[in-house]
């Protein structure tokens, strides 16, 4: 299965690779989420969603149905 | 010499400290208004410069990018496009937060694209240090092609700098910094061949964003260079890419951070205030806090402002030659204002409170925590904050709603937020509460009456998630669902932009609500004080024939005339003509008045019974108070403000939609009279229906 931002676990980091724009909204675009840049879940609020992550250095909150449309590849940690 | 006038805009992403640099070049010398027909705030401040200059300083609404998807955002992009509005900046100057300068500097570049003089201000250099970052500026204004001000805000330091940067306005370049028509070369330089005299740049907003652009025939453009909405944005998101390309390739050179130096408490307080019990229960204790602060600390100012105004009352009746003009001062317009002041206190806690929460940064947490509640109710997280600041006023809490992005959730948001309790129901509730609930405490340390204001209060905001609920199911609204909150770093609040958020809005607050009362207190004293025919003009006669068996003393004479006058001044006539409406809801003619004056603003029942429980006495609240006690329903015999009653008083207080100002501000908001109309029919119709059970069922 394909990693989405929706698939990480919390203080896992992560590349962007692709997204559908037509399901992104542009805001989030314009916040840094744009392919190849890195991404790290910070926090999951209680219930499950919404998501906090820095992405690209902004720290934002987005909604699981949005994680759930932006793939991803996790970084390895240094081992 | 004379002075020159210029014009400063002043521009950033939210959360840069833009307003705080506003605040220091300006100090309190601002304008808080509104753009023309829209509900955006319009602040202007104005700052003395070196050299004979005058500044206009105009803080535009906090914006991403200049591509719009909200009203406030199109201000912006409306006032940049048009080069003769008034406010057209000869100088522009971008904010941005020294660790947030990657993300902030994509407007930078945007803006420098549409050939504007442009200052780069770096806010929060305070925090450099704590952060481990180093700035190479002679590198970065060379890139950037600006001038740079490093800035503290918070400190005031680089404030001087700044000013003097905007002096030599006219040395600033002004030529775009880097070349986004790389994307699709062929396409932007059909554009610009088309229209040669045009900023390739501006034309390409006109494409993309929908904003009134004068100078241009969009229908023109539109048809030779429209595409797809799907490819449109995919040029977005490479000219967005392509921004940040060059922010990269410019800061990997002129921004250092040595992540080892770097302290962050952001992380250790995230984990605490959005944990899943803890974050729960210091949000609740904070609301706590603030209700009861906002009820003990408040009383101490408003039972002063109450015995001020009482008195003032009674020194204008007594020291002015009598008249009808001093009636009207001492029985009309006094208590009218002091019904206005004496919600001071009350609106400028809670605006005190809300302030601090959102500059801490606090605010996004707790939208991160209530989002998935909230969104069971078809509500957003981002509802949070209105519904809290519902209860200090519906009018800026609707305002409030606009960073919603979801329209159904933000339209459900608009239509519920009137049930939470405003300040404007705080008067109405006191007083019957004083009335019909004993002053009792329950095991001892539950102050009863206490018990039942919050009582109301839960009920607010339970009816305000009930009927989003029920509005969640019926509202056939499809809309794209998206959500993306920044969540802001820590910060202490600054004193002075709280205490100005605090005194601006509670001057709006005051000066709007206290036209309406003021208005309606004159003419309510005006029906009040005349009437037609015999009954009122000749009430001195009829009573002494009504009488003439029973001897009266001077004072009983007075009151009995009064009582006759008013009954048939006009204001009688109107009551009377509405009471079998409301009598099955336990209200006498004079509570119908009291309720139909309070359709304009709700405020206005306290005022209003003081007004009509008699013309011709000093009121201060206690008097109104012991009024309201002695009167007696002269067909039953009973109290007037009984048990049952006054549950019927409070409730329809709780759920009627009586405020003209939401009314309007909802209509401005949602752009149709449909929202409004629902919101007026059906809380009303609620209110009616749930007194009416309550008092048949108590009575």
């Amino acid at each position: 299965m394909q990693n989405t931002i929706h698939t990480l676990k919390k203080g896992e980091k992560a590349i962007i690779k692709d997204f559908d724009i037509e399901l992104i909204p542009l805001k989030l675009l314009e916040m840094g989420c744009l392919p190849g840049n890195l991404v790290e879940l910070l926090q999951i609020a209680p219930f499950g969603d919404p998501l906090y992550l820095d992405i690209n250095g902004s720290h934002v909150a987005i909604r699981v149905e949005t994680a759930r449309e932006i793939e991803v590849e996790l970084i390895k940690n240094n081992l | 010499m004379s002075i020159q006038n210029i014009n400063v805009a002043l521009i950033g992403n939210p959360n840069t400290g833009k307003t705080s640099v506003f605040n220091q070049l300006t100090g309190l010398n601002q304008q808080v208004g509104n753009y023309p027909g829209i509900t955006v705030e319009k602040k202007i401040g104005f700052c003395k410069l070196p050299h004979n200059i005058k500044a206009n300083i105009l803080d535009l609404p906090g914006t991403y990018s200049l591509n719009a998807s909200s009203m406030d955002e199109s201000v912006v992009i409306e006032l940049l496009l048009n080069k003769n509005d008034k406010l057209y900046p000869d100088v522009a100057v971008v904010v941005t937060d020294v660790e947030n300068l990657k993300r902030n500097l994509l407007i930078y570049t945007q803006i420098k694209d549409l050939e504007i003089p442009t200052i780069l201000v770096i806010n929060m250099s305070d925090r450099m240090e704590s952060k481990g970052i180093t700035l190479d500026i002679p590198y970065l204004e060379e890139k950037l092609k600006t001038k740079i001000a490093l800035v503290s805000s918070r400190k005031g330091h680089g404030i001087e700098e700044l000013k003097e940067l905007i002096v030599s306005y006219k040395t600033i370049p002004h030529e775009p910094c880097m070349n986004a028509s790389v994307i699709d070369e062929e396409y932007f330089q059909k554009l610009q061949h088309a229209f040669p005299n045009q900023l390739l740049y501006k034309l390409w907003l006109v494409i993309t964003q929908d904003v009134n652009f004068l100078n241009l025939d969009r229908n023109e453009i539109r048809s030779t260079f429209t595409k797809s909405h799907s490819e449109l944005k995919r040029l977005q998101q490479k000219e967005t890419i392509k921004r940040y390309q060059f922010i990269n390739d410019v800061l990997k050179e002129g921004l250092k951070v040595d992540a080892s130096m770097a302290k962050d408490f952001r992380a250790q307080l995230d984990r605490v205030l959005t944990h899943k019990v803890w974050g729960y229960v210091i949000f609740l204790a904070i609301l706590f806090l603030i209700f009861q602060s906002i009820f003990s600390w408040s009383t101490i100012p408003m039972d002063f402002i109450d015995s001020t105004f009482a008195s003032l009352s009674s020194w204008v009746a007594q020291e002015l030659p009598s008249g009808i003009l001093t009636d009207l001062l001492s029985q009309g317009i006094v208590p009218g204002i002091g019904g206005v002041i004496i919600f001071i206190p009350q609106i400028a806690f809670l605006f005190l409170f809300i302030s601090i929460l959102e500059e801490s940064g606090y605010m996004s947490r707790v939208v991160f925590l209530m989002d998935k509640i909230m969104r069971k109710f078809g509500l957003s997280g981002k509802s949070v904050v209105p519904l809290i600041s519902g209860t200090a006023c519906a009018i800026p809490a609707i305002m409030a709603t606009r960073n919603i992005e979801n329209w159904k959730e933000r339209l459900i948001t608009i239509l519920v937020t009137p049930f939470t309790t405003c300040s404007a129901r705080l008067p109405v509730y006191t007083i019957i509460i004083s009335l019909v609930i004993p002053d009792e405490r329950l095991f001892g340390f539950l102050n009863v009456q206490g018990l039942a204001l919050m009582l109301l209060y839960l009920l607010g905001f339970g009816t305000a998630i009930l009927s989003a609920y029920i509005l969640n199911k019926i509202l056939k609204i499809s809309a794209k669902t998206y959500f993306v909150v920044e969540m802001p770093s820590y910060k202490l609040p600054l004193f002075k932009n709280v205490a100005i958020n605090v005194v601006e809005k509670t001057k709006a607050f005051v000066v709007g609500a206290g036209k309406i009362i003021l208005a309606i207190s004159v003419i309510l004293w005006f029906l009040a004080s005349y009437g037609p025919g015999r009954d009122f003009n000749e009430a001195e006669e009829i009573v002494k024939e009504r009488f003439v068996n029973t001897p009266l003393d001077e004072t009983e004479f007075e009151n009995e005339v009064a009582s006759q006058k008013l009954e048939n001044s006009y204001i009688g006539i109107m009551g009377k003509a509405i009471e079998p409406a409301i009598s099955p809801l336990g209200y006498d003619w004079k509570i119908g008045i009291a309720i139909i004056s309070s359709f304009a603003a709700r405020e206005v029942f306290v005022g209003t019974l003081a007004t009509i429980y008699s013309v011709g006495d000093s009121d201060n609240e206690a008097t109104i108070k012991t009024k309201m006690q002695n009167e007696i329903n002269p067909e039953t015999g009973q109290k007037i403000f009984n048990f049952a009653s006054g549950i019927s008083l409070l409730l329809f207080y709780a759920f009627a939609m009586q405020c003209a100002s939401t009314l309007a501000i909802t209509k401005k908001e949602t752009n149709s009279w449909k929202w409004p109309a629902m919101q007026l029919f059906l809380m009303s119709g609620l209110a009616y229906f749930v007194a009416l059970f309550a008092y048949q069922l108590l009575k």
